[in-house]
């Protein structure tokens, strides 16, 4: 964890740690997975509330809770740039983290796969791997896509390959 | 178009005929003259091989097999045309997938099986197979449409599906286990699966179904700088699965601090994807036709050109609960395997003049085997020939249960979570 910023780490260390290593297709056990899940989430986005650091909203798309999606946010320069958010949790989940995606800007950064799957191979996976399977869906929202959007969305506003929304729709609240 | 030009033909004679000036009748010639060499131009570019009911070792221009049943006649391969009976799927229809696949197409596989989920694009164009004018179409299918023209005897089934999605796993799975093709085949119906995944998550996919199958499968890879690759063989209890250590990956040989990340457009080049897919290739046709030595793991380090190989023992407290089931089956097999083994060598011993005894022995000479066939060669995950690293690091030890923390919840019902954290993101 050197290289880390010291709030990163306290709030990191604040994000219940899981004890189930199971899999979507691990029946019940995936049950008790999903459960560890949700309690670490609820306590990561109440964390970020109080911290008046809310930057995510994300819920299960289907009663299996194999995929997710929602949307992020980060601000830059006093404006808001928000998008939406969505992975599956891959067969060999937690064994492998889940790929998250940015599809609105799939195309726009070379740092990200096809798909708007955002790099994650240096920063974060030897990170989750070394941490299997205590970490899950909130930890790599806080470690994988957090430190992505602080490093790219800045560099994706200033090139003009992204535009705030007042901007594209010419300022229909004035 | 064949139809089209032959009407062109009969408009051109009707009006050669209804002119009355013959002046014009030579060029009207000439125009029918090129209209007939197009028309068999367009014959020639759809023509088609018919399929070859038996590979003949008859050496003649027309036969596509001569030069490969000539392996036979060298002593190389015992029975060439067993190839028709085996079936090899394909995870991956990239720059080594396809070449891979091209190749053994062209050695009259019998059955190949294809995944993929991506599109063709011009970005590709720096590796081998696909070709411009296929850009936009899905890998699996741009691959069928020229495998099918170059070898029509080769069973072809794509499909077009990521393998890490449950639903994606599901169908990778059942087509495995698939036996429509030879069912008098034992376990799946696959003789082998070849792993030509450009990321670590499709790989322990992979990994996840060869070892639910008790499949052996061949891993590839090419390093993100594109001057290094690997092949590796997995056997389900035998060898090291992907998950029993961390993924080596072949040193690029120069200082690591020295290697540029940014972005994670990975370089390709098609010479290094050429040679793994060769490499690879060369090895599953070794442990289909039974010829030479199957590596267990070949590196290689282009810049350096350097070659390592190792074989690993699989790791008893490996995280993949499949991987130790098959262990145990290994362990379990082993008087099997042991009687089998001695078997062979007394057949072999038996066929074998024994002239080379000599009638004294007077310093008491005696021929001892010098190892354990089950440990030959065999290293421990950590001692790591040189030249070769782990990719990722391995778990942490952590036995004792995690202090529940202080926003712990005693709520413990899926559906109460799942409304909790409704009820925080609504607001």
């Amino acid at each position: 964890m050197e290289g880390w910023d010291p709030n990163t780490k306290s709030t990191l260390t604040q994000i219940p740690l899981l004890s189930t290593k199971a899999g979507p297709r691990d029946g019940a056990a995936w049950t008790q997975r999903l459960k560890e899940e949700y309690k670490a989430l609820i306590a990561y986005t109440q964390m970020n509330k109080s911290n008046d650091n809310d930057w995510f909203r994300i819920s299960a798309a289907n009663p299996e809770g194999t995929r997710w999606t929602g949307k992020c946010w980060y601000v830059h320069n006093l404006l808001k740039y928000e998008f939406d958010l969505q992975f599956d949790i891959p067969v060999t989940y937690p064994a492998t983290a889940p790929e998250l995606e940015l599809p609105q800007l799939d195309g726009k950064t070379q740092k990200m796969y096809r798909g708007g799957k955002i790099c994650l191979t240096v920063h974060f996976k030897p990170l989750w791997a070394k941490n299997c399977p205590r970490f899950g869906i909130a930890h790599a929202l806080c470690l994988g896509l957090a430190p992505w959007l602080a490093a790219e969305i800045p560099i994706l506003v200033d090139s003009g390959m992204i535009k705030h929304k007042d901007d594209v729709s010419g300022s229909s609240e004035s | 178009m064949e139809a089209e030009l032959k009407d062109m033909i009969d408009d051109l004679e009707s009006l050669k005929r209804s002119l009355p000036d013959s002046s014009l009748h030579a060029s009207i010639n000439k125009l029918e003259l090129r209209v007939e060499n197009l028309a068999k131009m367009a014959m020639s570019a759809t023509v088609r091989r018919s399929k070859v009911k038996d590979m003949s070792s008859e050496v003649v221009d027309s036969n596509p097999y001569s030069r490969l049943m000539a392996l036979q006649r060298m002593g190389i391969v015992e029975n060439y045309e067993r190839i028709r009976e085996f079936s090899v799927a394909i995870v991956g229809v990239g720059g080594v997938g396809s070449v891979a696949a091209e190749m053994l197409t062209r050695c009259g596989i019998g059955r190949l099986l294809l995944y993929d989920y991506d599109k063709v694009e011009l970005a590709n164009m720096n590796r081998l197979f696909f070709r411009p004018e296929q850009a936009g179409m899905t890998k699996t299918d741009a691959a069928v449409q020229t495998l099918a023209d170059i070898n029509p005897d080769v069973v072809l089934e794509s499909f077009t599906l990521n393998i890490t999605t449950v639903q994606g796993f599901e169908t990778f799975m059942s087509s495995l286990r698939n036996k429509s093709f030879r069912p008098s085949k034992e376990g799946s119906g696959v003789d082998l699966v070849l792993s030509c995944v450009d990321n670590y998550e499709a790989r322990m996919a992979v990994n996840q179904a060869c070892n639910e199958l008790n499949q052996t499968w061949m891993e590839s890879g090419v390093s993100e700088d594109a001057v290094s690759g690997h092949i590796q063989l997995l056997i389900p209890g035998e060898t090291a699965c992907f998950a029993c250590a961390p993924p080596l990956v072949v040193a690029s040989g120069v200082d690591e601090r020295t290697l540029k990340r940014e972005g994670v457009c990975a370089a390709s080049l098609p010479t290094t994807m050429g040679v793994v897919a060769g490499l690879l290739v060369q090895n599953t046709l070794k442990y289909l036709l039974k010829f030479g030595q199957v590596s267990s793991y070949l590196g290689y380090n282009s810049l350096k050109d350097y070659f390592p190989t190792m074989a690993m023992k699989p790791n008893p407290q490996c995280s993949n609960a499949a991987c130790l089931e098959r262990q145990k089956e290994y362990i379990l097999a082993k008087p099997a395997r042991d009687a089998a083994a001695k078997a062979k060598m007394e057949a072999e011993a038996s066929s074998a003049t024994e002239c080379s005894l000599h009638a004294d022995n007077e310093w008491n000479i005696s021929v001892v085997d010098d190892s354990n066939p089950d440990s030959v060669e065999a290293t421990s995950a950590d001692a790591l020939p040189e030249g070769l690293t782990h990719e990722l690091p391995n778990a942490d030890d952590f036995k004792k249960s995690p202090a529940p923390g202080p926003t712990d919840t005693s709520i413990d019902d899926l559906d109460l979570l799942r409304k909790q954290l409704e009820a925080l993101n609504a607001d």
